[in-house]
């Protein structure tokens, strides 16, 4: 992220910083991590200890301190997806992709993660790649996507 | 336009109905593209009608958000009659369109069917899924555009603030809100009015007030469905309590994964800003209050009020100890009233309708109405509004139309991942907040999942506590530890390696975690395993002792067989299994390889003929 970029962001949050974690999700927003130059460009910008920006950093779901793949699988691991199977759903993607939950592919093509609920519980069990919601998953439905067979938007399962 | 006054808005809101009433008995079209039937597709069926209708369409068509029913979405309504269409996609809008809209014929097998009775139902309030329901809250979804605030006022909004504004004080507000008997639906259950008076009697001249969209329970998701559809409800409920209290700036803590709902909010804050219902003087009353949209990021724990605050701040959301309230000192060392979504929604409804009327519903100790949404193992997925007190029973199998696939009811799931599993046996006690907290479970804000026959309760005990672990903010050694004990424990039992002692090891990891934890997460996150020893310790006990899991749920207990009777040897199974451990040629039924069986799952989902057995 150039400067200018950033300057940009800072702007938007009036250079506050308690809009720091506003800040924060605007940089992830755009580069799909948080690049720890920019970072680093922050804290001084905002006058925030580096420390708090990484507490910050780890701390909270949204953010990643790597770059994330070109595509990103997402599992809902919500209570109605678990108990219509997203385990198993889960374990069919990480055999497939060879990573686990949060990681990405060594070709940087896929990003494998889980999130705790969508509140598309009627879709359950719930995959979203890229964005799309693929509701009413199986593990053999979920493969034949991947393999880009129904790649698209959401549509009726 | 600047609204100066109450008669402007009164004015405003006159012309706004005439206009509605010309539309009256003309034909009109609804669509649901709340998040749950945009995730089964509403926006293209969107893009659909938008293209058959062209730009010159005398039809009406609306958007709006959540009607509760996802399970058949993206729900269509056809307007005056109100035909409710199910399931609709891009290939049914040409007909919809030809043969309902211009035809007048209602379309069969796009109508709901009521499963009992097998008869197609057209209006959406003959459905039985609605007919039990008390919409108090969140029934005006299903009128509005929720990115237009003309929508809200014509059915009567922002009536209760002028009310508040300009006939009552902060202090009969208050006084309004404490006898209507709201208690807070986040979870802690509180009593609204009281925290109100603590917040406006805590010395400090600046104030604040916080609206609770966090919702992080997974499985509950009726404050991003209020948010979403029917912002400005959250909104005057905010501006009433502002006034009682005596703040003037106000915050929405919405979570990063709920896009729609922070575009919503923020599309309706800027409405009611240029109309003189937010910001300076609002409506010529003196009292200034303006809203601000603070973006969580995705922790479970920032929904507890500190954490929350903190959060706000620029800061990890981590709780602090409570011996000093946040409504004496709170966000910025302020005192602070945190209500939830739903709670705020509720605000404008008692005091229009008055205390004595709203207390008529529901039960002693817990009045009103409460959304749950309904997931899980049951026929009608969906977000219910019903009266305090409604049995489990009514819940489950009069609006929820029961368990898919005949199979057997085993517990409910409520109070989110705190809270507890409810067995059948206490299938007719009524909900309250009381009523749960007893059952060994909560209300929390409202996730009931269901569960049948076929989910292992050790399984879910288990999910929790993963969930509870991870959550955790690591603060209080008892929570970060206790959470992270009693996972292991319950890993090894789901392994198969689970010996005698460990249900009492639990209990005495559970007690410890409950009794020295500060915050609410600690406090009950033994929840989820002490309610399941406590109703479902036979199930434990197997998985301990025989090795066994009843439920065919956890792997290292269960093996996957062919019948052979059943097996019609079509090689799909053989086909798909990722470790080939299937056997077997063309017409001689298949057979599992155990020893190579990573029991995934694959060949039972893939089984034309359901030969794969689960032990």
């Amino acid at each position: 992220m150039t400067s200018a970029q950033l300057e940009k962001i800072l702007k938007r949050h009036d250079h506050q910083s308690s809009h720091v974690l506003a800040v924060l999700q605007d940089i992830q927003a755009t580069e799909n991590y948080l690049p720890r130059k920019t970072l680093e460009e922050v804290s001084q910008r905002l006058q925030v200890p580096f420390t708090q920006i990484y507490h910050l950093a780890t701390f909270y779901r949204t953010f990643s301190l790597t770059p994330r793949g070109r595509h990103v699988v997402t599992v809902c691991t919500g209570t109605a997806c678990h108990v219509k199977g997203a385990a198993s759903i889960l374990s069919t993607l990480e055999r497939e992709l060879k990573v686990r939950p949060g990681e990405t592919t060594a070709d940087k093509g896929y990003t494998l993660e889980t999130v705790n609920c969508l509140g598309s519980c009627a879709l359950a069990p719930l995959v979203v790649i890229d964005g799309a919601y693929h509701g009413r998953m199986l593990g053999t439905k979920v493969l034949s996507l991947l393999k880009g067979e129904k790649k698209g938007a959401s549509k009726k399962s | 336009m600047h609204l100066k006054s109450p008669d402007d808005l009164e004015r405003l809101r006159s012309q706004l109905i005439e206009e509605r009433k010309a539309q009256e008995g003309k034909k009109g079209i609804v669509l649901c593209t709340g998040t749950g039937c945009r995730g089964a597709g509403a926006l293209v069926v969107f893009d659909a009608f938008k293209k058959a209708l062209g730009n010159k369409s005398a039809t009406e068509f609306k958007t709006t958000c959540c009607h509760g029913f996802c399970e058949r979405g993206p729900i269509t309504i056809i307007e005056p009659e109100g035909i409710f269409y199910q399931r609709v996609t891009p290939e049914d809008v040409p007909r919809i369109i030809e043969e309902t809209v211009k035809g007048g014929r209602v379309i069969e097998e796009l109508l709901y069917q009521d499963p009992k009775t097998e008869e197609a139902i057209p209006a959406e309030k003959d459905i039985p899924f609605y007919k039990k329901q008390n919409r108090l809250v969140f029934g005006h979804n299903r009128l509005m555009d929720p990115t237009r605030i003309e929508d809200y006022l014509a059915v009567g909004g922002y009536q209760a603030l002028v009310k508040a504004l300009f006939s009552m004080s902060p202090e009969e507000i208050i006084a309004e809100v404490k006898r209507s008997g709201l208690r807070g639906r986040g979870g802690g259950g509180f009593l609204a009015g009281r925290k109100w008076e603590s917040c406006r009697q805590a010395p400090g001249d600046v104030r604040y007030v916080i609206c609770n969209c966090d919702e992080g329970d997974p499985g509950a998701y009726m404050d991003r469905s209020l948010m979403e559809g029917n912002p400005h409800s959250v909104l005057e409920g905010m501006i009433i309590g502002a006034y009682a209290i005596g703040a003037h700036d106000g915050y929405v803590y919405v979570r990063h994964e709920y896009p729609l709902a922070v575009e919503n909010v923020g599309v309706a804050i800027e409405q009611a800003q240029k109309m003189g219902l937010l910001g300076e003087n609002i409506l010529g009353s003196g009292f200034d209050f303006t809203v601000t949209v603070s973006k969580g990021g995705g922790a479970f724990v920032a929904g507890e009020s500190t954490a929350l605050m903190a959060s706000i701040e620029g800061y990890v959301a981590e709780p602090r100890a409570k011996h000093i309230h946040t409504v004496e000192s709170g966000l910025w060392d302020r005192p602070t009233n945190l209500n939830n979504v739903e709670t705020w929604a509720n605000v404008p409804v008692i005091i229009e309708k008055g205390a004595d009327w709203y207390s008529k519903i529901g039960t002693e100790g817990s009045k009103g109405t409460k959304i749950f949404s309904l997931v899980g193992k049951i026929n009608n997925t969906g977000l219910i509004e019903v009266p305090m007190g409604m049995t489990l029973r009514e819940i489950v199998y009069d609006i929820g139309g029961g368990i898919p696939d005949g199979k057997r009811f085993k517990a409910v799931q409520t109070g989110g991942p705190s809270g507890g599993c409810i067995p059948e046996e206490l299938l007719d006690l009524p909900v309250d907040f009381d009523a749960l907290t007893e059952a060994g479970s909560m209300m929390g804000s409202g996730g009931m999942i269901v569960m049948d026959e076929s989910t292992c309760m050790v399984d879910v005990a288990k999910y929790f506590t993963n969930f509870l672990k991870d959550e955790s903010c690591g603060k209080c050694t008892s929570c970060r530890d206790g959470t992270l004990r009693m996972y292991e424990v319950l890993d090894r039992i789901t392994k198969g390696e689970g010996k005698e002692g460990d249900i009492e090891l639990l209990e005495e990891i559970g007690w410890t975690t409950t009794e020295a934890s500060l915050c609410a997460l600690g406090g009950t996150a033994a929840n989820p395993v002490l309610s399941t020893i406590r109703y479902f310790r036979d199930e434990y006990e197997a998985h301990i002792r025989d090795k066994r899991c009843p439920a065919g749920v956890c792997p290292a207990l269960i093996t996957y067989t062919i019948d052979p009777e059943a097996c019609i040897a079509c090689g799909r199974c053989k086909k798909e299994c990722p470790t080939k451990a299937i056997t077997g040629e063309k017409k001689v039924p298949h057979e599992i390889d155990q020893a190579k069986c990573i029991k995934c799952g694959t060949c039972k989902e893939v089984c034309p003929v359901d030969a794969v057995k689960v032990e």
